[in-house]
């Protein structure tokens, strides 16, 4: 009687196999969740500590514009502005911006509307090694090759906002061109037909037509590529100079978010202000990203109630 | 008129497009290609030849690390977000937050993360250990995204028809949607092994830049992309970074070849 009951009130083998999948792919969502709040929380309860503990007004530090830690003002308050970093982050973020993204669209028009054959068999692949190639690579040849090209022609040390927006520009430029490609692609075919049959040229038909319908994707492939570029560290830092100091003009030193973090960190003692500080800036370009990420989410949303 | 200014745009833009890798390409090799000679291919690094060899060595090691670590991870979780959760879940929902913003966060932010719990909180030091767990933080979504893909490209009836033999859960994703998504996964498991061969930032303060071999799991060292980085930020071995240069931009083209080659197979497989 009881063997029979336990027969019948046992889970079967097959019951705890099934179980066993289950909790490891529960306990792996769970890790993952973990993770993201394990970031956002040690990098920004780091970043918000140079306010707490160190007591360093918020509006000094977005908006100061000297940037030497470790000494102290006239009024006894660190020196620790972040405005030409934040200035020197959006400077690139956004010329490298405008100048990639006529590039990408009009090279995914290529692909997509002009000749499609070519564009499939050699530029598909080329973008798709251009965005695997690393980031050190692409700021070694901005090393070797943009500063010493600024140089000669506009004079200074070459290093500085223009050799940093021409890597970053280069480096992109794919990501915004294959991503430009994915949402020409999503354009249903109808749509130019309908605008042939109207009898309107390829021109109107990609300019009025297609570009139209494709906006929301687009755009997103720019905000996509912006927070590349926001975020990118090294290559930056090997050719923008990294002096900090508000930027004046395209050609002399200055530096970003990135660049500063990534020249300073191993310098200075955990726990610190000069370290905290650091840890603000990671926490603005943290935030940034979000931001970033929102906004795509939100392009996206509004674009696909349109249709 | 003023189309063919246009149609003269786009023609010139998909020329620098063009025109920009094959630059890349040749300036690189044309400048490395000399210089990789068996100085720069010795066994043991010294200050002398700069050998790439023990960073060439890291690299595989901290690559092959984390993909050991990542993968299996990175396949559950998308197990879970296709198979075990509801359709239109809010759990899956979250989830897919979470991962999306895990792609978005910038590598130099990984690597501060890492340098703060895993060489400091945690007490690894400039270690192996710390850059492997901090790249395998940094590759899961790429590995979760195109797992979920992959799973759910897969065909319904297919798994109807395994469940109506009697086929449990578990045994249905091993027996009959993983053999089908398999392609799909493995070439998000590439994409990640490119993001972990170029990544500089997010290694620099968690594996370190110690330039020899690393002698253990809690021993620092330094990739490819490293030695290149901290070479060419010296400014006085500028070959050795072109030759450097030349190996990480071979690995850069097997790693493009084999997804392209995966997403052939998968494209046929579908159909």
């Amino acid at each position: 009687m009881e063997e029979t009951q336990s027969k019948f009130t046992q889970k079967s083998q097959k019951r705890k196999f099934e179980q066993f999948g289950r909790t490891i792919s529960f306990i792996c969502i769970a890790f993952i969740v973990l993770v993201v709040l394990s970031i956002l929380y040690f990098v920004i309860s780091k970043g918000l500590s140079t306010f707490t503990t160190d007591g360093v007004s918020v509006i000094d530090f977005l908006f100061g514009n000297t940037w030497r830690p470790g000494e102290v003002g006239e009024n006894g308050a660190p020196l620790v502005g972040a405005l030409p970093m934040i200035l020197g982050s959006f400077y690139v973020t956004l010329l490298s911006a405008v100048l990639a993204t006529p590039f990408a669209i009009a090279a995914a028009i290529y692909m997509i509307e002009i000749s499609p054959k070519n564009g499939k068999k050699i530029l598909q692949p080329v973008i798709e090694l251009l965005v695997g190639i690393p980031s050190v690579v692409y700021g070694f040849i901005g090393l070797t090759v943009i500063v010493p090209f600024i140089r000669n022609i506009f004079g200074g040390t070459g290093f500085g906002i223009l050799s940093a927006t021409m890597v970053l520009f280069v480096m992109i430029l794919p990501t915004v061109t294959s991503m430009a490609v994915d949402a020409l692609n999503a354009v249903p075919r109808h749509y130019r037909e309908a605008s042939l049959a109207m009898g309107g040229t390829r021109w109107q038909t990609i300019y009025k037509v297609v570009l139209r319908a494709a906006t929301p994707g687009l755009l997103t492939a720019v905000v996509f590529g912006m927070a590349r570029a926001f975020g990118e560290a090294l290559a930056v830092q090997m050719v923008i100079g990294n002096a900090a100091l508000v930027p004046t003009d395209l050609i002399t030193p200055a530096s970003t978010l990135t660049s500063i973090l990534t020249m300073s960190m191993g310098n200075t003692v955990m726990g610190t202000l000069e370290n905290n500080v650091l840890w603000s800036l990671a926490t603005i370009l943290l935030v940034m990203a979000l931001f970033f990420n929102i906004l795509t989410r939100w392009i996206g949303k509004k674009g696909a109630m349109k249709k | 008129m003023s189309s063919k200014l246009i149609r003269g745009c786009v023609y010139l833009s998909a020329a620098v497009t063009f025109a920009s890798l094959l630059f890349i390409l040749l300036y690189i090799f044309i400048n490395g290609l000399p210089h990789l000679n068996s100085d720069i291919l010795s066994w043991k690094f010294t200050t002398d030849n700069q050998s790439l060899i023990p960073s060439l060595i890291t690299t595989f090691i901290v690559l092959g690390l984390t993909l050991l670590i990542a993968t299996p991870i990175g396949v559950f979780t998308g197990f879970y977000l296709v198979e075990y959760a509801k359709r239109g879940n809010k759990v899956v929902e979250v989830i897919r937050m979470a991962t999306d913003t895990l792609a978005a966060i910038p590598s130099i932010v990984y690597g501060l993360f890492g340098m703060l719990f895993f060489v400091t909180f945690l007490g690894f030091q400039y270690s192996v250990a710390a850059g492997v767990l901090t790249s395998v933080i940094m590759v899961l979504p790429l590995i979760i995204r195109s797992t979920e893909e992959a799973l759910m490209a897969v065909n319904d009836s297919l798994r109807e028809a395994s469940f109506g033999l009697g086929a449990g859960k578990l045994r249905t994703i091993f027996r009959v949607v993983l053999p089908v998504a398999m392609p799909g996964i493995l070439s998000g498991v590439i994409l990640a092994s490119g993001r972990v061969i170029g990544e500089t930032a997010a290694l620099m303060y968690t594996l370190g830049t110690s330039s020899n071999l690393p002698s253990g799991l809690f021993s620092s060292g330094r990739t490819l992309a490293l030695h290149m980085y901290v070479l060419s930020n010296e400014g006085i071995h500028v070959n050795e970074s072109f030759a450097t240069g030349v190996v990480l931009i071979i690995f850069v083209l097997i790693v493009n070849g084999l997804s392209t080659f995966l997403s052939n197979k998968l494209a046929k497989g579908t159909k």
